[in-house]
């Protein structure tokens, strides 16, 4: 792999690299404007983008707004992640047909669709790296997962502003794309009307990149363009409102399983699994085995699941985790804390979607914040004054 | 690691599952009847095949349309096409496990998971303390130290269950028990008439077995409250932590680490268990609902 | 049940105390006070100790075979709620009123034990409150664990709901 190199593309040229995708086969995904939230789904042009669009995002709060530019990119994330297309919310594993007393297996031919996935933000390149720990792991890997991954063209954005929930830059997950990438863009617009600029700062990551590039119109980037680009992207670091602090992270959660804070949070949380199913980590899945009414067919599907549900943790006799408490504690200190002894890294990567999607605004970074102040504290024991010891 | 390289390597490891997601087919052979909710399946494979495990593997047995479950291979390590399941019927999938005939055909995905670590505890003495269905997963376990006897000490297996009618492997306990190499004592909740061994919980078998707790390995496998009692009396007895192993379980849909229905901590009961060392999980064994 | 076997005992009743865990650690003139109120008994298999309801007056210390403490449950006949065996301290209920037995107990094989006269060891215990309390210390500790115990067995841990 050579080194990256940086390039401009204009505006008006931004259809080519559609084109020159599509001509290499890959079936183009991005972010498409649909019932009042950005989400991803095929695109065709560059117009079919939310030009113009951005988003205002607030724990429990998720509005579009006009911009008053043409941006292309000029939001952030929405309840959609990349995961939908590499790790389907439904995926026929394999069909069985009765055979006399017994019956055959026939496996689900593997998918072989070529995505690009256009306007991948850094923190969602760093969600794919970390479902890539869990998919393709160090006994077992999903081949599915692993058919689709392979193949796909990721076209990061870097953010040249925070979202309202975003808390990458202490994630250490951006807002500036690394590695991992393809071709990485940088939106800039200067001015407006007759004497304005736009255009996108590209920086190769790979082979496949250089080889996708040739085929758009671009040139060399100015170094004052590429100064510009990184201008905007550090201001979208130091505009980030919230934070989450690592630093000890998982023996803060290990040692403090039964603090006062799981309880206080389960008054509020529903249980509703918004958190999982837009979180572009979660990755908990069941299988289901369903027959054709003759009882002569069947199939085994797999689709999503939360922990959050009550059948999740259910062995005969009843559910392990019966309690609101236990289940909010299971997914976030999976997500901040076992997860790092599974896989090396944390399964959180600052994208604020669990709180902007939560209908009860809670906040990640907040409930951290609030066990880290009172480590160690008990639930209330009774008796005179109720002090933790 | 880059993403990239991380991709590429993926690609070249030939030891890698590519996930077992298929069930092959397996015949049944025999069903014994143990109990009035449990039966015991023989199967052979419906189809050339290669199949071997150690004591403590489970695997997923599926049976058409309905649905698949994990249930620990209580079969001969030595005789492993000879594959042997003991079901109790809980749920749908259990039962229907439970009704299948001679000739039946039966999904197998496996074997999965962590074993009982009867090559490392050559040289000691071995206690096995079962509840209930927890003597299948630990059946294997015996077989492979009674074939190597002479590799052991003192062997004793205290079994406990809930009337003299649900004992497992009836006529097997008291061939075991007519052995002079081996110590079985067993006992129930509650009994009728007829019955003239222990009553009382298993836990109590433990301060009279004879072996010695500074060489001692225990392997105990039961409902989780009677492994946690267990584990209190044997340590109670001498027994270290780090000599103690229980088998887990957990809500499993996939067995190989993807669907997160087992996680018990950081641990996936399917792939890093289901059999533990105690001293390993000891810290979130104590946390209810974890 | 008689009172003397036909073999005669050579060691003497207070050294068979002093090396039993239930009564370790007791002062030797406590231990001569007990032995003194003690006696060899034998009960032949199906033979009953005592039954439910009977005056309790008596413990015992089983040496040898096994007993059943049993229940009547109308409609299933006696149920075994637990078994003893050798060392095992059988009775508790002559240490409190109202001094009755709770269970039968019967013997499920040949029982050699030690009897204890319950009303002698009282009258002592009265004399000198010191042996009193070391008798509670030690039966209070035998009650706890059974109670622990019967508690782990009313859960019905392999029963149907059970896990």
């Amino acid at each position: 792999m050579s080194d990256p190199t940086t390039a401009a593309i204009e505006r008006r040229d931004f259809d080519a690299l559609l084109g020159a995708l599509r001509r290499r086969g890959y079936e183009i995904v991005g972010p498409r404007l649909r019932d009042g939230a950005i989400v991803y789904d095929r695109l065709h042009s560059a117009d079919e983008l939310p030009v113009g669009w951005t988003d205002e995002q607030e724990a429990g709060r998720y509005r579009l707004k006009k911009r008053d530019d043409e941006a292309l990119f000029g939001y952030v994330v929405g309840p959609h992640s990349w995961k939908k297309f590499l790790f389907p919310p439904h995926l026929r594993l394999w069909r069985a047909r009765r055979n006399g007393r017994g019956f055959e297996v026939e496996p689900e031919p593997l998918p072989d669709t070529k995505y690009a996935f256009l306007g991948v933000r850094s923190c969602e390149l760093h969600a794919i790296f970390v479902q890539d720990r869990v998919f393709l792991g160090e006994k077992f890997h999903d081949p599915v997962y692993k058919a689709l991954r392979e193949r796909a063209f990721l076209v990061a954005v870097n953010c040249t502003q925070a979202g309202g929930t975003c808390f990458c830059a202490s994630m250490n997950t951006g807002p500036k794309a690394q590695e991992g990438f393809d071709l990485a863009l940088t939106e800039v617009i200067e001015g407006k009307g007759e004497g304005g600029r736009h255009y996108f700062v590209v920086e190769v990551g790979s082979e496949r990149g250089i080889d996708v590039l040739r085929d758009v119109p671009h040139r060399e980037a100015h170094p004052d363009e590429v100064a510009r680009a990184e201008a905007r992207v550090k201001q979208a670091e130091k505009q980030m409102g919230r934070a989450l602090d690592t630093h000890g992270i998982k023996e803060l959660l290990y040692r403090n399983l039964e603090h006062p804070r799981w309880d206080e949070v389960a008054q509020r949380c529903l249980s509703c699994a918004n958190c999982t199913m837009v979180c572009p980590t979660c990755f908990c899945s069941t299988v289901e085995d369903v027959t054709d009414l003759q009882g002569e067919a069947a199939e085994r599907v797999r689709r999503w699941d939360s922990c959050f549900s009550l059948e999740f943790s259910y062995i005969h006799g009843g559910s392990l985790r019966q309690s609101v408490k236990a289940r909010y504690r299971q997914w976030m200190t999976h997500k901040l804390a076992t997860w790092l002894d599974q896989f090396g890294t944390s399964g959180c990567v600052g994208c604020g979607r669990c709180i902007t999607w939560c209908p009860v605004g809670i906040d990640i970074t907040e409930e951290v914040r609030a066990i880290r102040a009172s480590d160690g504290a008990r639930a209330n024991r009774g008796g005179e004054g109720g002090q933790p010891r | 690691m880059n993403p990239h390289e991380a991709i590429a390597v993926a690609k070249t490891r030939a030891d890698v599952w590519e996930a077992p997601m298929v069930p092959r087919p397996w015949r049944v052979v025999r069903v014994r009847r143990e109990t009035p909710d449990t039966k015991t399946l023989e199967l052979e494979p419906a189809e050339p095949l290669n199949f071997a495990f150690r004591p403590g593997q489970f695997n997923m047995l599926y049976v058409f349309g309905v649905g698949e479950v994990p249930i620990s291979i209580s079969g001969d390590p030595q005789n492993p096409q000879g594959l042997v399941h003991t079901v109790r019927a809980v749920g749908a999938v259990t039962r229907a496990l439970c009704s299948l005939k001679r000739g039946d055909v039966v999904g197998v995905r496996g074997p999965f998971g962590s074993a009982w670590p009867v090559d490392e505890a050559e040289g000691s003495d071995v206690v096995i303390v079962a509840g209930g269905i927890g003597l299948a997963p630990l059946r294997p376990a015996l077989y492979r130290v009674l074939a190597n006897r002479g590799k052991y000490g003192n062997v004793a297996l205290l079994y406990g269950a809930r009337t003299p009618q649900d004992l497992l492997y009836r006529r097997e306990l008291e061939r075991w028990r007519g052995r002079f190499d081996l110590q079985v004592e067993v006992t129930v909740d509650a009994a009728g008439e007829g019955w003239y061994g222990h009553v009382g919980v298993v836990t109590k078998l433990i301060p009279r077995a004879e072996f010695d707790p500074d060489e001692a390995v225990a392997l105990v496998c039961g409902p989780e409250i009677m492994m946690r009692f267990a584990v209190k009396a044997l340590h109670e007895r001498g027994v270290s932590l780090d000599n103690i192993y229980i088998s887990m379980e957990r809500n499993m849909k996939c067995a190989v680490g993807f669907c997160g229905h087992c996680q018990f901590g950081p641990q996936f009961i399917c792939k890093d268990g289901p059999v533990f060392r105690f001293r390993e999980i000891e810290g979130f064994f104590r946390v209810r609902e974890i | 049940m008689t009172a003397t076997g036909a073999n005669q005992r050579s060691k003497p009743l207070k050294d068979l105390l002093a090396e039993h865990p239930f009564f370790r650690d007791l002062d030797e003139k406590y231990l001569e006070l007990i032995a003194g109120c003690g006696r060899n008994v034998k009960y032949n298999a199906g033979e009953y100790v005592f039954r439910e309801g009977d005056i309790s007056d008596t413990f015992y210390l089983i040496r040898h075979g096994r007993v059943a403490l049993e229940v009547h449950v109308p409609g299933r006949g006696p149920v075994v709620i637990e078994t003893l065996g050798e060392g095992d301290v059988l009775s508790w209920s002559w240490l409190v009123p109202p001094y009755r037995k709770q269970f039968d107990a019967r013997a499920l094989t040949l029982v050699r034990a030690l009897a204890f006269d319950g009303e002698c060891i009282l009258k002592k215990c009265e004399e000198d409150p010191r042996l009193g309390y070391e008798l509670l210390k030690r039966f209070l500790r035998l009650v706890g664990r059974r109670l622990q115990a019967t508690r782990v067995q009313i859960l019905d841990i392999y029963g149907q709901g059970g896990k």
